[in-house]
């Protein structure tokens, strides 16, 4: 395996009175203690799977949490990994893990001897994690298979934000684990869960984006007011509450819906999609609005803002962006009929 | 600081889905006879008095309110379902719908024991039709500026002024009505207004119709000339009116007729694009349809919230704002995702009238129930900016 020096980054910055913390790195995934509250990265598997057996639920709250800190360490993604193979009831290695493919169009094949070829591209904190998840297609069914991040090849690559995104490519790479995925569970049941995955982020995000700019707002004088007692900003600030709005309502819903397994595949659909189209709408709106009433000082890189803006607008492109999914969902909708239209957005 | 908004995600109780069922049936034997198009554009807003009385009988105006003034007690939530079924039938519900919204909670909080006991069984039967009385000619969205004065006289008041661009005032029976009845005070502005119930029957009250833009009837101005008003059609506290208008207005409005009112749009452009739309059809389709799902989502999270006796007002105005923006802007978005349907295309003349109808009605979303600028001044108070 490349190893790849993380980019330092001051963690905190001051912000008027406030303290806005956006903790780098605050989980080491490596040296936890098992048994330790820190097992949350883990909690989307079973614990005789070396999981801490928690609920979807439970894991999405984590994840909320995490987003409100713009965290910057590979939890969701190990998480997503514990999830994708505690369904092929694979023993888990305790340290960061990624997944693959997280674009919807890469394909990794797993061959009748059992070894995996193909290039996933984007794929999350790769160069960081020791362990790779990976989801493969092989003659008959979808395979689940657990792969050494070292045994792999890495480009580098990163995110808006600096985080690492690496290109990962197998080149008939022999898995620590391959196990028939479960009737159901395909490329499309993967995007869909990291696409709820990074919609609970997003709007965790933009949450903590809110209450920045509004402290802000409050207490940045300018013209001898508070910059907030401006109509132009209040009505900014609004529509940014808007954002925030639609983001946790549409993402909680669509984490509800995994998490209760109650939804037809259509609707589970129609949750998912959505949730990943208005997040990333709303990363995108919330994100300029908030750059825009912070001013200058938001824009430097001293400033906590654009660990949140920055990490919010990458992850809009992981598991599917925004445009994907409204492809895919507007020809859903017209392979029903405008007459199963309404049925399906009221089943929710 | 930290600003907490939440939107639970509620899902609607299996009795929600009975009810759903009992209100499609009822609305598809209403088209069948011939009682609306559900395919005419403006019909939601039109009136039938004796299609209202039939909802009535159904037991769908008034949901929540207690059995012993006709209501039923049911959820917030069955009631929403009932809206939202109407508004995506395109059912002609405006005779009834005021009254329903925010008119009979009002008197319910407000109104003595014995008006409540005349007037809101009749709501319940679909009988009545109400108004609100807030815009005059000098005061829209500035409520506490109103002018309309109400005089103190034996047994009563006696009203002198005008009120404007008052919906269903043509055919309403009455009114709820803000009405001036003392001067502010140099510390509240907002002090000095008192609500009424008014018959619009009684002598000295006339009204003028005022087509809107699409040339429809709608708008009204309604001149009170010495027009009486009994004391006990005194909603709440004298001059204290300003402590309760507003929460008539969380009522009206995070409602799912926030963004179903061109719903109609959606589903002829799905017909249109066909089975299998080009990628700029499909991807713009699946955008509205992520959009109009979420805005679904936070309207109905509003109503478990009120149904849990919360007062959502920040929430609900959220829903009202995006809501009313989302079908403003619809028709622009359907009419450019259709540009490149084939012009005989089967549906190609009935989205044309559509989207001309819609299109110029979409002005008014944004500022009927409080315009965009007020929501917004009202979420930037929740935000602890104002």
């Amino acid at each position: 395996m490349q190893t790849l020096a993380a980019p330092r980054r001051r963690v905190g910055m001051k912000t008027g009175k406030t303290w806005a913390w956006a903790p780098s790195r605050i989980i080491s995934l490596r040296k936890q203690p098992r048994g330790s509250s820190l097992t949350s990265p883990l909690a989307w598997a079973s614990e005789d799977l070396g999981g801490s057996g928690g609920t979807l639920a439970d894991g999405f709250a984590i994840l909320a949490t995490a987003g409100r800190f713009a965290l910057a360490a590979p939890l969701a993604e190990t998480l997503a990994a514990a999830w994708l193979l505690s369904h092929a009831s694979v023993k888990l290695p305790v340290n960061a893990m990624t997944i693959a493919p997280v674009r919807p169009h890469d394909r990794i094949i797993l061959d009748a001897d059992g070894r995996l070829s193909g290039r996933a591209s984007g794929v999350p904190f790769a160069q960081e994690a020791e362990h790779i998840a990976v989801l493969a297609h092989s003659d008959e069914r979808p395979m689940i298979a657990l792969a050494a991040v070292k045994d792999s090849r890495l480009a580098e690559g990163r995110n808006l934000a600096g985080d690492a995104s690496n290109t990962v490519t197998f080149d008939g790479v022999r898995p620590l684990a391959d196990v028939p995925a479960p009737i159901g569970l395909d490329q499309t049941t993967l995007m869909q869960m990291g696409s709820v995955i990074r919609s609970v982020q997003i709007a965790a995000a933009l949450q903590a984006i809110l209450s920045l700019s509004v402290a802000y707002a409050n207490e940045r004088v300018a013209f001898e007011r508070p910059i907030g007692k401006f109509q132009a900003v209040q009505q900014n600030l609004a529509r940014l509450a808007g954002e925030v709005a639609a983001a946790l309502a549409v993402s909680g819903s669509a984490a509800n819906a995994i998490a209760q397994a109650d939804a037809s595949e259509d609707a589970a659909f129609l949750e998912a999609a959505s949730a990943k189209i208005r997040t990333a709408e709303a990363a995108a709106e919330g994100a300029a609005i908030a750059h825009q009433v912070l001013g200058a000082i938001g824009f430097t890189e001293e400033h906590v803002l654009h660990r949140f803006t920055l990490r919010m607008l990458s992850w809009r492109d992981d598991f599917g962006n925004e445009s994907y999914w409204a492809a895919e969902l507007g020809r859903r909708v017209v392979r029903r009929g405008a007459d199963e239209f309404w049925p399906l957005v009221a089943s929710r | 600081m930290t600003v907490n908004l939440q939107f639970d995600p509620i899902r609607l109780p299996p009795e929600c889905e009975i009810l759903r069922a009992e209100v499609r049936a009822f609305l598809a034997e209403e088209i069948a006879a011939g009682t609306f198009d559900p395919h005419q554009p403006g019909h939601g807003d039109s009136y039938n008095r004796a299609f209202s009385r039939r909802v009535g009988a159904k037991g769908w105006i008034g949901m929540t309110w207690p059995k012993r003034y006709g209501g039923h007690e049911r959820s917030q939530l069955e009631r929403y379902v009932v809206t939202e079924e109407f508004r995506v039938a395109n059912a002609p519900s405006h005779l009834h719908f005021v009254a329903d919204r925010q008119s009979g909670p009002i008197l319910l909080k407000y109104a003595p024991e014995h008006v409540k006991a005349d007037v809101l069984p009749r709501i319940c039967g679909g009988e009545l039709c109400f108004s609100i009385g807030m815009s005059e000619p000098g005061s829209g969205s500035d409520l506490f500026a109103a002018k309309t004065k109400a005089t103190k006289t034996d047994g009563g008041w006696r009203i002198n002024g005008s009120k404007i661009w008052t919906t269903n005032a043509q055919v309403a029976d009455y009114m709820l009505a803000l009405f001036r009845t003392a001067s502010p005070t140099k510390e509240n502005r907002r002090h000095g207004l008192t609500q009424f119930l008014v018959d619009m029957k009684a002598p000295g009250i006339m009204v003028n119709p005022i087509n809107q833009m699409t040339g429809k009837p709608g708008f009204n101005e309604v001149v009170f000339d010495n027009a009486f008003v009994p004391d006990d059609h005194v909603l709440g506290e004298i001059d204290g009116a300003w402590k309760q208008a507003t929460s008539e207005l969380a009522y009206e409005r995070s409602g799912p007729e926030r963004f179903l009112e061109t719903f109609y749009l959606l589903l002829e452009l799905i017909r249109a694009l066909g089975p299998e739309p080009d990628l700029r059809g499909a991807e713009g389709l699946g955008r509205l349809v992520a959009q109009l799902h979420t805005l679904r989502r936070m309207s109905v999270s509003v109503a478990g919230m009120l149904q849990a006796g919360k007062e959502p007002v920040v929430e609900g105005s959220i829903v009202k704002d995006l809501g009313t923006l989302w079908e403003q802007k619809l028709p622009g978005r359907v009419r450019e995702l259709a540009a490149f349907v084939e012009a005989e295309m089967l549906n190609r003349a009935t989205l044309e009238d559509q989207l001309a109808f819609a299109t110029v009605v979409a002005p008014k979303f944004t500022i009927q129930g409080g315009t965009t600028e007020i929501l917004r001044g009202i979420i930037a108070r929740g935000l602890g900016l104002r």
